[in-house]
C-alpha cells in the first residue's frame, strides 16, 4: 500500500516536471508567430529553446514509461481510451521536433513558413490537449466493466475539459513568454514582456474559474477537506501566480519564471492530490475506477523501479541543471551567425 | 475493420520507419566522436571539417529517430492495451529504465553538442559526443532486452491473472538478450560504416575533398570490416540459440516441414504453406541445417508439421527475410575485404567506389530484413509461447486505428522525404573547409 502511494506521488511528480520544463517551449512555440516578426527574431526564439527542448521532452517519455512500469493497467487503459487525443498529441510532437532541426537547413521563405506552422501547431495542440485530457481524468471518464472505454474524442471537449485545456494553455503561454524575457533582447524581448503582462490576468482568471469549476465538476476537494493541510498546495500555487506578476513588474525575469514553474507544479499537484487514489476514475460506476492500488505492479517491480528512479532521477536533474546553466545567457544577434545555430 | 490487423500494420510501419534512422544514429555517433577526438588530439582542421560534415548528417537523422521513437512507447498502450496490462509488470520497467537511465542523457547532451561549440572546451565537447554515442547504444540495449523478453520470456510467473516479475537479473542477463543486442548493434554499426563509405565514395569519384573523404572512408572501412565478420560469427551463435528457444521460427526461416535428422538447407525454395511443403527446392544441402542449429550434422531438427497450424509463423516472409539478411551479410564481408586491399588507392578504384556508393541501401535492407525475421518469425505469438498477438490488442474500434494508420503513413512519408532531401542536399554541397578558428 505504502509503496503504491509513493509511486502515485512519483507519477504525479514526473508529470509535473514534464509540464514545468516542456511547458515553456510549448508556450514559446505557440507565441512565436505573435512575438517574433522577422526571421532573425524567429530564429532567436527557436535558438532560445533549441538546446533544451529535447531533454525536456524525455520527461514525457519517462512519465509514460513509469506509468507503464508501475501502473500497467492505467497505462493500458488510459492510452487506449484516449487513443485519438493521444495520437493528435504525438503527431503534433513529431512535427514540432523535426521542425526545429529542419527549419534552419534551407533559407527559402516558403520552407521556413512551413516549419514555423508546424512549430506553432506542434506547440499549441499538446498544450491544449494535455489540459483537456487531465481535466477529463479529474472529472472521470465513461469507463465500463473490463476496462472498456465508452467515450469519444468529441466527448472530451466538454466544458470542464475545455476549461482544463485553456488553463494549461494559459500556464504554458505565460511560462514561455517569461522564458523569452530571460533569453532574448531588443524588440523581441519587449514583445515577450508585453505578452507576459497581457496574459497574466488571463491566466489568473482561468485559474480562478478552474478552481471553482472543479468544486462542481469533480470530487477533487474531498481529499482537501479530509486533510486540510493539503490546502497549502493551493496556497503555494496562488503564491506562484502572484509572484509572477510581482517579479514581472520588477523585470526580475528569472524569479518570475521560477514563480511560473512553481505555479505549474502546484497546479499539477492540486489535481493529483485531489485525484488520489484514483488514476483513471470511471464516471459510470466508481467500482470500475482504476486506482493506485488496483492497478499497480507487483511489489518487486515497484521496489526495483523505485531504486532506479532514486538513483537516476537525481543524476538526470544534475546534468539537466548543468545544461540549463550552460545555456543561461541571452541569444544574441552574434549567436545567429554561427553555423550550428538553428 | 479489424483492430488487430490494423494495429499490427501500424506498429510494423512505425517501427520499420523508426529503424531507418536508429542504426545510423547508433553507429555514426561513435564515428563522429572518433573524428572529433582526432581533431582535439592533432589539431588537424581536416578532422574538424569531417566532424562538422558527418555531424550534420547525424543530427538530421537523429531528429527523425527521436520523434518516431516517441510514438512507439505509447503504441503499446494505445494499440496493445491487453498486452500491456498482462505483461506490464515485467515489460514496462525495461522501457521506463531505458528512458530514465539512457535516453535522458542522450537527449540532453545532443542539445549541448549542437549549441556547445563555444561554451565548452574542445575536449569537453568531444567527450559529449562520446557520451551521446554510449547513451545511444545503452538505450538500444534496454529496448532490445525488452524485445528479447518477448522472444524468450524468462524471470516471471503467472500470478493475479498476469505475468509478474520474479527475477529481474534473469531478464537482463539472459543469453537471448545478449545475442540479440550484439547482433542488432553490430548491424547498426555496419550500416553506419556503409553510409559513410558510400557518401565518401561519391565525393572521391568526383575527386573533390579527397583528404576528408579518404580519411572518412578508411575509418568506416575498419568499422565495417570488423563488424561484418563479427556479426557472422555471432549470428551463428544466435541461430543455435533460436534453434533451442524458438523452434518454430527456425523451421520457418529454413522452410523446414518434416522433422528429420541430417536436416538440409535449401539455397532457394518456394514454400507452399497451404499444402505444408515446398513447391520448389533448389540446391538442397543435407545436414547443413542440423549443423547450423546444433553444430552436429546428424542432429534432429523439428519441422513445421510438428507444431499445430495455429502456432506456426508465416513461412514465406520469414524464409525470404532470413535469406536476404544472410546474403547481404556475406556481401558485406566480401566487399569490405576488397576495400581493405584498395584502402591506399581509393581514388584510383572508380569501379569499387561506384559499388560502394550504390551499396548504401543494402545495409538498410539487411537491418529491416533482420527485424522482419525476428518479429514475423515470432508470430503468432506476441510473447513467444505465452501470449498470442490476436489476444493482445486494445478493445478499440478499428476505424480509429485506420485513421491513425493513414496519418502515420502520410506524416512519416513526408518527413522521410524531407529528411532524405536534406541529407542528399547536404552531401552534394560537401563539407565546408575549416581554416580559421
Amino acid at each position: 500500500m505504502l509503496l503504491e502511494t509513493i509511486w502515485f506521488g512519483l507519477w504525479g511528480l514526473l508529470w509535473a516536471v514534464f509540464f514545468m520544463t516542456d511547458g515553456f517551449d510549448f508556450g514559446a512555440g505557440t507565441l512565436m508567430p505573435f512575438v517574433a516578426k522577422t526571421d532573425d527574431e524567429k530564429r532567436m526564439t527557436i535558438n532560445a529553446l533549441g538546446p533544451l527542448w529535447d531533454g525536456n521532452e524525455v520527461w514525457l517519455l519517462t512519465a509514460g514509461g513509469v506509468t507503464f512500469a508501475a501502473f500497467p493497467l492505467v497505462y493500458a487503459t488510459m492510452f487506449s481510451s484516449l487513443y485519438s487525443a493521444l495520437m493528435l498529441i504525438l503527431f503534433a510532437l513529431i512535427l514540432r521536433g523535426v521542425s526545429f532541426e529542419f527549419r534552419s537547413q534551407i533559407e527559402g521563405p516558403g520552407w521556413r513558413r512551413l516549419w514555423d506552422t508546424c512549430i506553432f501547431i506542434g506547440s499549441f495542440l499538446p498544450a491544449l490537449l494535455f489540459g483537456v485530457a487531465f481535466a477529463n481524468i479529474f472529472q472521470g471518464l465513461p469507463l465500463a466493466a473490463d476496462n472498456v472505454y465508452k467515450g469519444t474524442l468529441l466527448g472530451l471537449l466538454n466544458p470542464y475539459g475545455l476549461c482544463g485545456g485553456l488553463l494549461f494553455l494559459a500556464l504554458f503561454l505565460v511560462h514561455g513568454a517569461l522564458w523569452l524575457c530571460i533569453k532574448t533582447e531588443g524588440a523581441l524581448q519587449q514583445r515577450a514582456i508585453a505578452a507576459a503582462n497581457k496574459l497574466w490576468p488571463v491566466e489568473l482568471a482561468i485559474a480562478v474559474i478552474f478552481l471553482v469549476f472543479t468544486k462542481f465538476a469533480t470530487n477533487l476537494y474531498d481529499n482537501y477537506f479530509a486533510t486540510p493541510a493539503f490546502f497549502l498546495v493551493i496556497l503555494l500555487t496562488v503564491a506562484g501566480l502572484v509572484g509572477i506578476k510581482v517579479f514581472l513588474a520588477r523585470q526580475a525575469f528569472f524569479k518570475a519564471w521560477f514563480s511560473s514553474a512553481l505555479t505549474i507544479v502546484g497546479a499539477t499537484f492540486f489535481g493529483i492530490i485531489g485525484l488520489y487514489p484514483n488514476m483513471f476514475p470511471s464516471s459510470i460506476n466508481p467500482k470500475y475506477s482504476l486506482t493506485a492500488h488496483n492497478s499497480a505492479s507487483s511489489p518487486l517491480t515497484l521496489k526495483i523501479m523505485l531504486t532506479v528512479v532514486i538513483i537516476f532521477v537525481p543524476i538526470v536533474l544534475i546534468y539537466q541543471i548543468w545544461a540549463y546553466n550552460l545555456f543561461k545567457d541571452k541569444v544574441t544577434a552574434e549567436d545567429l551567425t554561427y553555423e550550428e545555430s538553428y | 475493420m479489424d483492430a488487430v490487423f490494423l494495429s499490427r500494420l501500424q506498429f510494423a510501419a512505425a517501427t520499420m520507419f523508426h529503424f531507418l534512422f536508429v542504426p545510423l544514429t547508433l553507429g555514426l555517433s561513435f564515428i563522429v566522436a572518433w573524428m572529433e577526438t582526432q581533431y582535439v588530439r592533432t589539431q588537424d582542421k581536416t578532422y574538424l571539417s569531417m566532424t562538422r560534415f558527418w555531424g550534420k548528417i547525424f543530427l538530421i537523422n537523429f531528429a527523425l529517430g527521436v520523434v518516431t521513437g516517441i510514438t512507439l512507447e505509447f503504441q503499446f498502450g494505445t494499440n496493445w492495451s491487453r498486452y500491456s496490462a498482462y505483461v506490464g509488470d515485467v515489460f514496462g520497467s525495461l522501457l521506463a529504465i531505458e528512458a530514465t537511465a539512457a535516453f535522458f542523457l542522450e537527449s540532453t547532451l545532443i542539445g549541448v553538442w549542437i549549441f556547445g561549440w563555444r561554451k565548452l572546451s574542445a575536449k569537453a565537447h568531444a567527450t559529449v559526443m562520446w557520451l551521446i554515442a554510449f547513451a545511444g547504444s545503452l538505450s538500444a540495449i534496454w529496448i532490445l532486452t525488452a524485445n528479447a523478453w518477448m522472444q524468450h520470456p524468462v524471470g516471471y510467473t503467472i500470478r493475479n491473472g498476469r505475468a509478474e516479475l520474479v527475477d529481474f537479473l534473469a531478464i537482463v542477463t539472459q543469453k537471448f538478450a545478449i545475442l540479440q543486442i550484439l547482433h542488432t548493434l553490430a548491424g547498426a554499426y555496419i550500416l553506419a560504416a556503409f553510409v559513410v563509405m558510400g557518401i565518401s565514395a561519391y565525393h572521391l569519384l568526383k575527386k573533390q575533398h579527397i583528404e576528408i573523404f579518404t580519411r572518412s572512408f578508411r575509418i568506416a572501412l575498419v568499422v565495417g570490416l570488423v563488424f561484418s565478420i563479427f556479426i557472422a560469427i555471432e549470428g551463428d551463435q544466435h541461430a543455435v540459440d533460436i534453434a533451442e528457444k524458438q523452434p518454430t521460427k527456425l523451421a520457418a526461416m529454413e522452410a523446414h516441414w518434416e522433422t528429420t535428422r541430417r536436416a538440409p538447407i535449401h539455397l532457394f525454395a518456394i514454400p507452399d504453406e497451404e499444402n505444408e511443403r515446398n513447391a520448389v527446392e533448389i540446391g538442397s544441402i543435407p545436414g547443413v541445417l542440423s549443423f547450423l542449429s546444433f553444430h552436429d550434422v546428424n542432429a534432429e531438427v523439428r519441422g513445421l508439421k510438428d507444431f499445430p497450424k495455429d502456432e506456426r509463423p508465416p513461412v514465406t516472409i520469414t524464409f525470404i527475410a532470413f535469406r536476404v539478411m544472410v546474403a547481404l551479410g556475406a556481401y558485406f564481408i566480401l566487399i569490405t575485404i576488397v576495400g581493405w586491399f584498395k584502402r591506399n588507392k581509393l581514388v584510383e578504384s572508380p569501379l569499387f567506389l561506384k559499388i560502394m556508393l550504390f551499396s548504401i541501401p543494402l545495409p538498410y535492407i539487411a537491418n529491416e530484413a533482420g527485424w522482419v525475421l525476428a518479429e514475423v518469425g515470432r508470430q503468432p505469438w506476441i510473447v513467444y509461447g505465452l501470449m498470442k498477438t490476436s489476444q493482445a490488442a486494445s478493445p478499440i474500434d478499428g476505424s480509429q486505428v485506420l485513421v491513425s494508420l493513414i496519418a502515420f503513413i502520410l506524416i512519416y512519408g513526408l518527413l522521410g522525404a524531407a529528411g532524405l532531401f536534406l541529407v542528399v542536399r547536404h552531401v552534394r554541397k560537401g563539407p565546408a573547409v575549416v581554416t580559421a578558428d
